[in-house]
């Protein structure tokens, strides 16, 4: 079962998408050739006053050239992600990974799924959409501007929702799959609770499997610290309570199995 | 336990430390709550390296802990309040200390409570088992529970070391909090009470606010602080309880590297727990552990133990 990594990775190279998010691939020893879609890596400042991991879910795969590519979001000044996002190629930093189960992909195969993304849920949705043998339906919700299209659009039927109207459907993800007169036998979501709220509710009504990407402050990232839990409502493996932690028997969670 | 003479050749280094009898390979053990118990760090870390695992603390019945956010970052360090989420003895017992007995590694129990009752029903259900000594947590900071009182009260520590020595099978440690006005003296009570060995320093309690959302950091509002960050306070009183009784001392709070175990080794302790390190470097006990085999050659040390307390 050993298979999570501490690795010094890195950088290739670094795009500022729109203001605030930034993509980054980074070129890792072996953590990217064994990540799956949905998992996502522990990243390392060098400043010794932030010791915490920053989780970031992982956008892009590239298993023959062993790089990940990670899309995030500036949180603010003095920030960690700020730290990143000042990286240049050629740059290192240490990452511990792949964590977390990821989307099970075998549950889509020639479904009718949607994927829906929200806000700094959509990266992850990339590589998912990559991977995923399913009649893919790919919904992803922005304040304004978007990021990450073109490679949607090769990878499914992309359907906008912004906030402001500035494209496709004016409101959230699921104003989108209403107007859109949309369907699906399966779901697979990340994003802010209260769309991941809507939706859960949405899938349970429509007698949906659906799948959540959820999220908690994190310091181990594997499973050993009980920081990351959430209200489960089987009771969990490990202390037989209804605390799953997010970081090792999520982050990917069926709708029904979890309090959002 | 009597120790081997290590042999003569020049680089040899003996890295054994004894704890009320029971002989660690070297002075290099894990902090509760950081480490589960074991399984996830075996990934990064080959157990029988380590002296001893300690393990998450463990009550009578399963706890679920409190609600989230439970940790938050702070300058050097970190701040948590899960609140002793823990499955209960029993499942305790029936699984991870099998686990832990598999690797060549000594098992310390960390066991809590909130009540007298409570800490005595675990330890009487450990008396049959394999393990190799337990830590009484009477300081965790984070459940708001009349025990709070126990590691911040002298006769309270004393007669609870007390009870429990009475019952107990194996040695016992009284992990202290560092809440307190003057740690010597509640040091003092547990070794009045019978405690084999202390172990210090638990965490501060703290508190964080978002300034943003006007909210504090923790659903908890206030959490214990660990991390790089106390390791002064530490190692001072560490020091002073080491000059204040004479059973021996396990030494925690902001170890990542060996030198920072050695400061506590130099002050006193005989074996050290890292913690948070692990956190944000999986690999940090082992780190430490080959560090001190460093500097043992480095400075020509025989025996591990020559360095304890040797800064006076
Ligand atoms: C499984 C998972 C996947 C994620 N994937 C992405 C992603 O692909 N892209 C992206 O932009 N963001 C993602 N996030 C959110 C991201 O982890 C936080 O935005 C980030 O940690 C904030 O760090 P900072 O340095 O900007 O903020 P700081 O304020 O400096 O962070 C302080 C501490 O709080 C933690 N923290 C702050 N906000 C969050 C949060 N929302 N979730 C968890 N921890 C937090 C930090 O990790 C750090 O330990 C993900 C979170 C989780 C749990
Ligand atoms: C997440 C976390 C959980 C902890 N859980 C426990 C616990 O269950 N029992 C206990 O006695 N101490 C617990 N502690 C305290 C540590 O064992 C240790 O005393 C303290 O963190 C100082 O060491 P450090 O700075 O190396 O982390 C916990 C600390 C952290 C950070
Ligand atoms: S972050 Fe430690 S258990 Fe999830």
């Amino acid at each position: 079962m050993s298979c999570k990594r501490k690795e010094t990775a890195m950088v290739v190279s670094q795009e500022c998408l729109l203001p605030g998010i930034y993509s980054m691939w980074l070129e890792t020893k072996e953590i990217a050739g064994l990540a799956v879609p949905g998992q996502f890596i522990s990243m390392y400042t060098k400043d010794g006053s932030k010791l915490l991991p920053r989780p970031i879910s992982l956008c892009e795969i590239e298993k023959e050239t062993n790089r990940l590519r990670v899309v995030y979001r500036v949180t603010g000044e003095n920030t960690g992600t700020k730290q990143f996002s000042e990286m240049k190629a050629g740059d290192t930093i240490e990452i511990l990974g792949p964590l977390g189960n990821g989307f099970p992909l075998e549950a889509g195969r020639g479904k009718k799924a949607f994927l829906i993304g929200g806000g700094i849920g959509v990266p992850p949705m990339l590589e998912l959409a990559k991977q995923l043998d399913a009649q893919k339906q790919l919904v992803m919700g922005y304040r304004d501007e978007q990021f990450l299209t073109d490679e949607f659009t090769k990878n499914g039927t992309l359907y906008v929702a912004t906030e402001d109207g500035s494209a496709g459907t004016k409101g959230n993800v699921m104003d989108a799959i209403r107007e859109n007169a949309l369907g699906a036998e399966i779901i697979y979501a990340c994003g802010p609770s209260p769309m991941l709220r809507a939706i859960k509710q949405y899938a349970e009504e429509n007698n949906i499997v659906c799948y959540v990407s959820m999220e908690e402050r994190m310091a181990c990232g594997i499973g050993a610290c009980l920081a990351c839990v959430c209200q489960s409502k089987e009771v969990d493996g490990h202390s037989h309570v209804h605390n799953k932690r997010v970081c090792k028997d999520g982050p990917v969670f069926l709708s029904t199995e979890v309090e959002i | 336990m009597e120790m081997r003479q290590a042999a003569d050749e020049k680089q040899t280094i003996d890295t054994r430390v004894c704890i009320a009898g029971v002989e660690l390979k070297n002075p290099v053990m894990t902090a509760s709550g950081t480490f589960g118990s074991g399984q996830e760090y075996s990934e990064f870390v080959d157990l029988k390296r380590l002296g001893a695992v300690v393990t998450k603390g463990v009550a009578n019945v399963p706890w679920a802990g409190n609600p989230t956010p439970r940790i938050a970052e702070t300058y050097g360090g970190m701040m948590n309040a899960i609140g002793l989420q823990n499955p209960g003895i029993d499942v305790f017992c029936e699984r991870d200390i099998p686990y832990l007995q598999q690797f060549d590694t000594k098992i310390i129990v960390n066991v809590c409570g909130h009540a007298p009752e409570e800490y005595l029903a675990v330890v009487e259900r450990l008396a049959d088992e394999p393990i190799d000594m337990m830590e009484i947590n009477i300081s965790c900071p984070n459940v708001n529970a009349g025990f709070l009182a126990f590691g911040q009260d002298a006769k309270n520590v004393e007669k609870l070391t007390a009870q429990i020595k009475k019952i107990a099978k194996q040695p016992v440690i009284m992990k202290l909090t560092p809440n307190v006005t003057d740690i010597t003296e509640i040091a003092r009570a547990a070794e009045a009470g019978g405690a084999d060995a202390l172990s210090l320093i638990n965490t501060l309690t703290g508190m964080k606010i978002d300034v943003e959302r006007q909210t504090f950091a923790l659903a908890n509002k206030t959490g214990g602080v660990s991390g790089p960050a106390v390791k002064p306070i530490a190692v001072r009183m560490v020091y002073q309880v080491a000059n204040a009784v004479s059973v021996p001392i396990i030494g925690m709070g902001g170890i990542a590297t060996a030198a920072d175990a050695l400061e506590f080794i130099l002050a006193g302790a005989t074996a050290v727990s890292v913690g948070t390190a692990n956190f944000y470097n999986p690999t940090a006990t082992i780190e430490v552990a080959e560090g001190i085999e460093d500097y043992m050659r480095r400075h020509n040390v025989k025996r591990v133990t020559e360095l304890i307390g040797a800064v006076r």
